[in-house]
């Protein structure tokens, strides 16, 4: 082999790895989550924790003991939150970060995404159905319930963008609706349909429900402690930033440079506005019960993500698109 | 489908104080729920025994961490009662501006709780921020924001100056608007309705079966209040409404709670502006009785009774009380029957349960199981006098 083959494996190992890969999104993980809890304290008229406080958080977690439950498989018990945030981490390499491209990117790689954000619900599920606690068992089932709930409008709503674009690679569809941002405001349902079904992936309040501290104490997480539940914790920050980022492509439009602001800023600007809105929502809501909330996704989610669809094919056949 | 059965406590994030309820569930609907209380026993009432009157009224106020002051009147008044003491008005005034305060404070709590429970933090954040403005004036008037010691058999232990007097005007409209605002939140947030609206419904017939009382009985249409009933302390002075509502769920619980909050406003200004002049106390003696009384009082949770026995000395015979979260246990029992588990924690919060105020007696549990020991006062007695026979004279 010759020397610049190994420059091209560095920068692609750079490129997975560092930025815009894993140890960038694991930076912007900690930074998503300190915005959001920031916003939620100044929503609520509290002071909100320093910048600091998420990576503070994740040392503490780091430091702490580790239990796992005598009635729970170590194997299973340690394997889950590594996976939860492998998942996550993998989905992002597809998703363009700066500038109109992602790391990789071929025909299909949207459902390629829709799945691997999938993976953490139904470990969420294996988490607390294996740890030997009543409040992981009960937690377990409920995030697997409420999967029933949100996946659906989700993948129709991401279908929408799609079809407008007429490809399933989400790099393609980012870059044709960057270029042509009258589209926008046409997906307007199916952006909220998309966030809604999001913070119930992601278990935030009102779709709190598989956490529900005053019913099931912390659900799934009851019996994690130390590392573990740091993982699965920084697995959820990351999950809120690439859940973010796929609907920032398919719905604002990519990360393109504005004139002179590069793109990178461009994505950073998306990415706060979207993480104080899902703040917002979870600052003025109640917890929904189990039943309403998946009767909400059905009744409600559901047939708005249609409506979009129809309204996109529509154009389409027509004279729009 | 098959029944299983779910511990909710002693320990558990819904529950501010140890206590155990057994929940059996039929899939997420709960068919039958047993309280078992007694994890906060702390000997209040026999302590009470060994304290002269005036020291009593310490202790007693440490029975609630949020209406201490309905306990300490509730026991003056009984105390008062049988020394046929005339209590001046002006202290009678003070006593109910503190109460009324004292009620404020509790509802915004209890909203405040309602929201935590249904995840709706928010309004939890909302209240308690609130709330601070009446922790504020009743350390103005009292210099404590809990256990304000403002009682004393007699009358009460701190004048009302011009300074107080003008910060709860002050302070009222502000509370009235943030009242509005709460009032407008509960009624109208579609999610909160959600999880308040046709749960935990207790008919009115049931609850005046199950004796309940205070909001938890308003709320089902039950028109009772100690307050208008039997007047005490100045009530019989201040014009107020007894709120009620049909409808018996918790948003119902929820709504007599707002309006409640209204009332005591009103009652709060009526009652600074028309603070009559005069000495604030009476100077009692010290040796009471003998005789006995009973006084009632309408706390922020319902009705508190008292029950004091004197004979003669300058400490009390016998203290008996009777908190409102103690009388509303079997009607919430009920509430939880045909309830989702999800919620239990706001049906539960619904009647405010304060279970340190509740827990009178323990009954221990052999580790091994089987039946605990029961034993008779005389049995018990004769134990004590047994126990401490072989014990130095310090050891009393």
């Amino acid at each position: 082999m010759g020397g610049a083959d190994w420059t091209a494996v560095l920068r692609e190992l750079f490129r997975v790895l560092v930025f815009p890969g894993f140890a960038f999104l694991l930076l912007l993980a900690l930074a998503g989550e300190w915005l959001d809890r920031k916003a939620y304290a100044r929503y609520q008229h509290r002071m909100g924790p320093p910048w600091f406080q998420p990576a503070a958080d994740l040392i503490k977690l780091l430091a702490k003991e580790d239990l796992v439950p005598r009635l729970a498989s170590r194997a299973v018990f340690t394997f889950l939150p590594v996976l939860a945030l492998a998942a996550v981490a993998c989905a992002y390499v597809y998703l363009p970060v700066a500038g109109g491209r992602a790391v990789y990117a071929f025909p299909g790689d949207l459902l390629v995404v829709a799945y691997l954000l999938t993976l953490p619900a139904i470990l969420f599920f294996l988490a607390g159905w294996f740890s030997g606690s009543p409040y992981g068992a009960v937690g377990g089932v409920r995030a697997a319930t409420q999967l029933l709930g949100y996946e659906v409008p989700l993948l129709l709503a991401v279908l929408a963008p799609a079809v407008v674009a007429g490809s399933w690679s989400i790099s393609e569809v980012s870059r044709t609706l960057a270029g042509r941002p009258e589209l926008l405001p046409l997906q307007v349902i199916g952006l909220v349909v998309a966030l809604l079904a999001l913070q119930g992936k992601l278990e935030r309040v009102p779709f709190d429900i598989p956490e529900a501290e005053t019913e099931v104490v912390a659900g799934t997480f009851t019996e994690y402690s130390g590392g573990r539940l740091a993982l699965f914790r920084l697995a959820i920050g990351a999950e809120l930033v690439v859940g973010l980022t796929l609907i920032s492509n398919l719905y604002l439009g990519g990360h393109a440079a504005w004139g002179p602001v590069p793109g990178l800023v461009v994505y950073l600007f998306k990415l706060a506005v979207l993480v104080l809105i899902l703040a917002a929502v979870r600052a003025a809501a109640a917890r929904l019960r189990i039943e309403q909330m998946v009767t909400f996704c059905w009744r409600v989610l559901v047939p708005a993500a249609l409506l979009q669809l129809f309204v996109v094919v529509a154009l389409r056949g027509w004279w729009l698109l | 489908m098959s029944r299983i059965q779910v511990p909710i406590g002693p320990q558990h994030p819904a529950l501010k104080e140890p206590e155990n309820f057994t929940l059996t569930l039929e899939g997420e609907v709960v068919v039958d729920a047993l309280a078992r209380i007694g994890y906060n026993h702390r000997g209040i009432e026999k302590a009470c025994e060994q304290r002269t009157y005036s020291r009593c009224v310490y202790l007693l106020e440490r029975i609630c961490g949020i209406c201490s002051h309905s306990h300490t009147t509730c026991f003056v008044q009984a105390v008062e009662e049988i020394m046929g003491l005339e209590v001046p008005p002006r202290a009678l005034y003070i006593r109910t501006i503190v109460a009324e305060l004292e009620r404020i404070h509790s509802h915004l709590l209890w909203l405040g709780v309602a929201g935590h429970e249904v995840g709706f933090d928010t309004f939890f954040m909302y209240t308690w921020r609130d709330r601070e403005l009446v922790m504020d004036l009743l350390e103005l008037i009292s210099g404590n924001r809990v256990n304000y010691a403002i009682n004393n058999i007699g009358g009460v232990r701190r004048d009302l100056g011009p300074e107080a007097a003008e910060g709860i005007l002050r302070a009222l409209p502000v509370l009235e608007e943030r009242t509005r605002y709460y009032q407008h939140v509960a009624t109208n947030d579609s999610t909160f309705l959600a999880r308040l609206q046709g749960v935990g419904v207790i008919p009115y017939q049931q609850a005046v079966d199950l004796c309940a009382v205070g909001p938890l009985a308003r709320a089902s249409g039950v028109d009772a209040d100690v307050r208008r009933d039997e007047p005490y302390a100045a009530y019989g002075e201040i014009p107020f409404n007894v709120i009620t509502h049909t409808g018996g769920d918790n948003l119902a619980r929820a709504v007599v709670r707002v309006g409640e909050l209204y009332e005591s406003i009103g009652m709060l200004r009526y009652c600074v502006e028309h603070l009559p002049d005069g000495p604030i106390a009476v100077r009692p003696r010290r040796r009471v009785g003998p005789g006995e009384a009973i006084s009632r009082y309408e706390a922020p949770r319902g009705e508190d009774i008292h029950y004091v026995r004197a004979n003669g000395s300058d400490r009390p015979d016998r203290v008996k009380v009777r908190a409102p979260t103690l009388a509303n246990l079997p009607t919430i029992m009920q509430a939880l029957r045909g309830v989702h588990l999800a919620d239990v924690p706001i049906t539960l919060a619904s009647i405010d349960p304060c279970f340190s105020c509740t827990d009178r007696l323990v009954r221990l549990a052999p580790a091994g199981g089987g039946d605990g020991k029961v034993w008779t006062w005389a049995q018990l007695r004769d134990y004590g006098i047994r126990w401490y026979g072989g014990k130095p004279d310090g050891w009393r």
